[in-house]
């Protein structure tokens, strides 16, 4: 099941957090730093899987932004690797090549992409053209 | 909300989530799902509005609230809106059934007891074509099965159902919809496989239904790409966990091994968490990709490092430990400091279970002593001298080895405490200068006293350590012929040390010179050769004992090789003090009359029961002791209803300077004593200055207050020593308060 998705550039500002499980406000600030601190220091010689706490965190890096999906530890890492990839590409169609700042000015939007793919902590539609159908009609 | 308050918020959530314009509503169950959560007591005020909104003629509003209540649900709303929820998991939209599929998913997981409602609807949505509301189906079904034994029972009967999709799936050609890199709707496919593996656990006819198919995604499935991989990750995952047949085990295995020798580090990776699992079970399997494995220890990746050395450490037996144990050192010399620990205990485990021979066993752990001294367990001190015992003939050879590490580095603690220990058990060995097994080195007694001396001084060496290195010394004293005056000086000096433990030490084997000279050689022969899991290794002489921590100064354990002048007068005092401690420490006298360690154990005593000291201006003085020139007066005064400060004023009238001067003192056994420093122990002639101390009394139960006072100094060369006892205190009434 997925903990939390998390985007954050390399600075460390969060683009966007979706929570699946209860947290405290200073809980969820914390999270957000340990991620940041965990991920940023990792390059291309480590692999995209990061033991964190009790989870683990499946993250790629897309240019300047890091998408972090965090899971237990019995998830297939490859298929939520897979996962963000997906994502990602829906939200490039959807945003016809997408950069950071899309993200930031149409911020509900994105959200809306992510309820679309992944709820309740799971991967929920994982084909593109049926997401993007839906998006475009709301 | 991302650190910042937001409280402002959510009564307008509540608010447009009410309103019934969509756009409206759409912002407010956004703000619901990013502000509330189940702990806000908000969130009740929109139980309301969902269940309106889950009834709503239009399936965009349905989906947000399905969204909002899949998100941030809490118990209690999951247990209102449940039954709604189960209305849309059979309504005829399938885009409200992906979603309402999901949110039960999350009713479930919050509310166990509503997982039967569910259980019929999942059932029927496994016939539907549209792979998202399968996709949440199949998901519904394992969070279901997972929770609820009796559910499992139920589902198994859709194994071939599931079977039959995953066919489909696989077998199916190019379908542009949810294709992934030449894949069909891997996802899917992934999560059916965790179905599987859940349904087939423990159970043989299900396990049976799958293998075939189990088989076809193995060899089926392109894995080239991580899509590829990622199906036959969990395809293994699946085989591996229900009963299979053996030729399947294989292939999985095998599966494993290519993904080895993949380039892509996160396979291989995935790879090694898997054979982890499986290294108890399919041992001679695993064995096959050793060599990989032992390859991958030298990755650059910390996590695959970790990985690789468990599954090395799993992977040692009898007939390849030699080789496995030259690539594990390589390793530790060259691990990151977290590992360290790990490696050097799943080194020595793997030594003592398949050593070949006591002298191998033997060099390894000194190899790992010398190189990661720093992080290897307590326990292994007493483990490598109880195994060096052991090796009778191998005495030689280890303490020549021990000795030359020695001379290397001190740095390292349980190395330097091994070897000390060594050297000090068979240092004449170490003299003798033969040995078969190693070239021997001419090494003269001065040689190793100043190697004992240089680890005593050093301020590398832990307290522990130090004690180690002067037992050793003494216990030298019997090996060597020419040296043991050197050795006396060495334990004498140490008769004054700081570290009590050490003091204590040096006291003791002092007295073993002086006064039980007799007994020295018995006291200090070879150790027995330690049993194997004797818990603690206790030992019948407490001198050989290695200690490891340092105790607390236990003014009463005085061993009776202890037998000083000045205790006996101790023990007088004891008589009447009886059994209370405190006034005893401000006279330790654990060592001979070297002030320096008295004064010293004094100030820190006192230290720690400090009061302030009051102005005596206006006590009257009474003159309680005037011999041989020395006068020590005393006056008090009273700092509330059961506390009294005395101070004792002694001066020196004689022609000669006083030095070394100590007053102690003793009170009755109801009354507490804190003596404060004195402001000096040296007594200039003629009165030039005196020297004052200051006392505070505790007497709570208000006993006739006395007070015995012993004065010793040391006069032209002499010692001194008087006592003088007070029954009257100035400033007190006669009763005595």
């Amino acid at each position: 099941m997925i903990r939390f998705i998390l985007i954050q550039n390399r600075a460390g500002k969060t683009r966007l957090a979706k929570w699946y499980m209860q947290f405290d406000d200073d809980e969820k600030q914390k999270l957000i730093e340990e991620v940041h601190a965990v991920v940023t220091v990792r390059d291309a010689k480590h692999t995209n899987f990061v033991e964190f706490r009790n989870f683990k965190i499946i993250y790629r890096r897309y240019a300047g932004l890091y998408f972090c999906i965090c899971v237990d530890v019995t998830d297939n890492n490859l298929a939520y690797l897979e996962g963000i990839h997906n994502f990602v590409e829906v939200l490039n169609e959807y945003f016809h090549n997408v950069c950071e700042l899309d993200l930031v000015f149409n911020f509900y939007k994105v959200y809306t992409v992510v309820d679309e793919m992944f709820l309740a902590g799971e991967i929920r539609e994982t084909s593109q053209t049926k997401v993007l159908k839906q998006l475009l009609m709301l | 909300m991302l650190g910042y308050p937001a409280h402002f918020g959510q009564m307008e959530c509540v608010r447009m989530i009410a309103s019934p314009r969509y756009s409206e509503k759409r912002v407010g169950y956004l703000g619901a799902m990013m502000l509330l959560d189940e702990k806000q007591d908000a969130s009740l005020l929109i139980t309301n509005s969902i269940k309106n909104d889950l009834s709503h003629s239009n399936q965009y509003v349905q989906s947000l609230a399905l969204c909002t209540l899949a998100c941030m649900g809490s118990a209690e709303m999951c247990r209102d809106l449940a039954p709604e929820i189960d209305r849309l998991l059979r309504a005829s939209n399938s885009y409200i059934k992906k979603k309402a599929a999901l949110c039960a998913v999350h009713i479930v997981r919050k509310v166990q007891d509503l997982g039967e409602l569910f259980a019929p609807a999942a059932r029927s949505l496994l016939s539907e074509k549209n792979h998202g509301v399968l996709h949440g189906a199949v998901v519904l079904i394992t969070e279901l099965c997972e929770r609820n034994p009796e559910t499992l029972e139920r589902f198994r009967k859709t194994v071939p159902d599931l079977v039959q999709i995953m066919k489909g799936l696989v077998i199916s050609g190019y379908s542009p919809e949810h294709d992934v890199a030449g894949i069909s709707d891997p996802f899917l496919q992934v999560r059916i496989l965790r179905l599987l593996r859940i349904l087939g656990r423990n159970n043989e006819a299900a396990s049976d239904a799958m293998n075939d198919l189990l088989a076809q995604v193995a060899t089926n499935t392109d894995s080239t790409k991580t899509v590829g991989n990622a199906v036959l990750y969990e395809t293994v995952l699946t085989v591996l966990d229900i009963k299979s047949e053996s030729g399947l085990r294989v292939l999985a295995v095998n599966i494993l091994g290519r993904f080895l020798l993949n380039n892509d580090r996160n396979i291989r990776y995935i790879a090694m968490t898997s054979l982890q699992r499986i290294v108890g079970t399919d041992h001679n399997a695993v064995q096959r990709h050793r060599g990989t494995i032992v390859d991958c220890l030298k990755d650059q990746d910390a996590s695959v490092k970790r990985r690789a050395l468990e599954l090395s450490l799993a992977l040692v037996s009898a007939s390849n430990i030699r080789s496995m144990m030259k690539e594990l050192l390589l390793f530790l010399s060259s691990c990151p400091p977290e590992l360290r620990a790990q490696a050097a205990s799943g080194i020595f485990y793997a030594a003592e279970r398949y050593a070949p021979s006591q002298r191998w066993h033997i060099d390894t752990i000194l190899h790992v002593l010398t190189t990661a001294g720093g992080d290897v367990r307590d326990e292994t001190v007493p483990n490598l001298i109880q195994l060096i015992t052991n090796a009778s003939e191998l005495h030689c050879y280890t303490v020549h080895k021990l000795y030359r590490a020695l001379l290397n580095d001190i740095s390292q603690q349980s190395l330097v405490q091994v070897a000390c220990w060594c050297i000090g058990e068979y240092g004449d060995l170490l003299l003798r200068g033969e040995c078969h097994e190693t070239e021997p080195a001419q090494v003269t007694e001065d040689d190793v006293l100043d190697a004992l001396e240089t680890v005593l001084q050093s301020h590398m060496s832990s307290p522990a350590t130090r004690g180690f290195a002067l037992t050793s010394t003494m216990k030298l004293s019997t090996r060597i012929t020419d040296n043991v005056d050197r050795i006396r000086s060495i334990v004498s000096i140490y008769g004054s040390c700081i570290d009590v433990e050490l003091q204590q030490r040096a006291v003791e084997y002092n007295a073993l010179f002086k006064k039980y000279d007799h007994m020295r050689a018995a006291v200090l022969e070879r150790m027995p050769v330690i049993e194997k899991n004797s818990p603690g290794h206790t030992n019948g002489e407490s001198a050989g004992e290695p200690m490891k921590e340092i105790q607390p100064p236990k003014v009463k354990q005085r061993e009776p090789l202890l037998p000083q002048q000045p205790a006996n007068q101790v023990c007088d005092l004891l008589g009447l003090l009886g059994g209370s401690e405190e006034p005893l420490q401000p006279s330790p006298a654990p060592g001979l009359s070297l002030n320096t360690a008295s004064t010293a154990g004094g100030d820190l005593l006192d230290l720690l029961g400090g009061l302030e000291p009051t102005p005596p201006a206006p006590a009257p003085t009474v003159t309680v002791y005037e011999k041989d020139g020395v006068t020590l007066t005393l006056s008090c005064e009273k700092q509330s209803d059961s506390v009294l400060t005395v101070t004792l004023t002694a001066s020196n009238s004689t022609d000669s300077d006083m030095s070394s001067f100590t007053l102690q003192a003793a009170v009755p056994k109801s009354v507490q004593l804190h003596m404060k420093a004195p402001s000096g122990d040296f007594l200039p002639a003629r009165g030039a200055a005196k020297v004052t101390q200051l006392v505070v009394l505790n007497n709570p139960n208000k006993v006739n207050l006395k007070m015995r006072i012993r004065v010793s100094y040391t006069s032209q060369g002499s010692a001194f020593q008087d006592t003088v006892q007070i029954d009257s205190f100035p400033g007190l009434s006669a009763a005595g308060h």
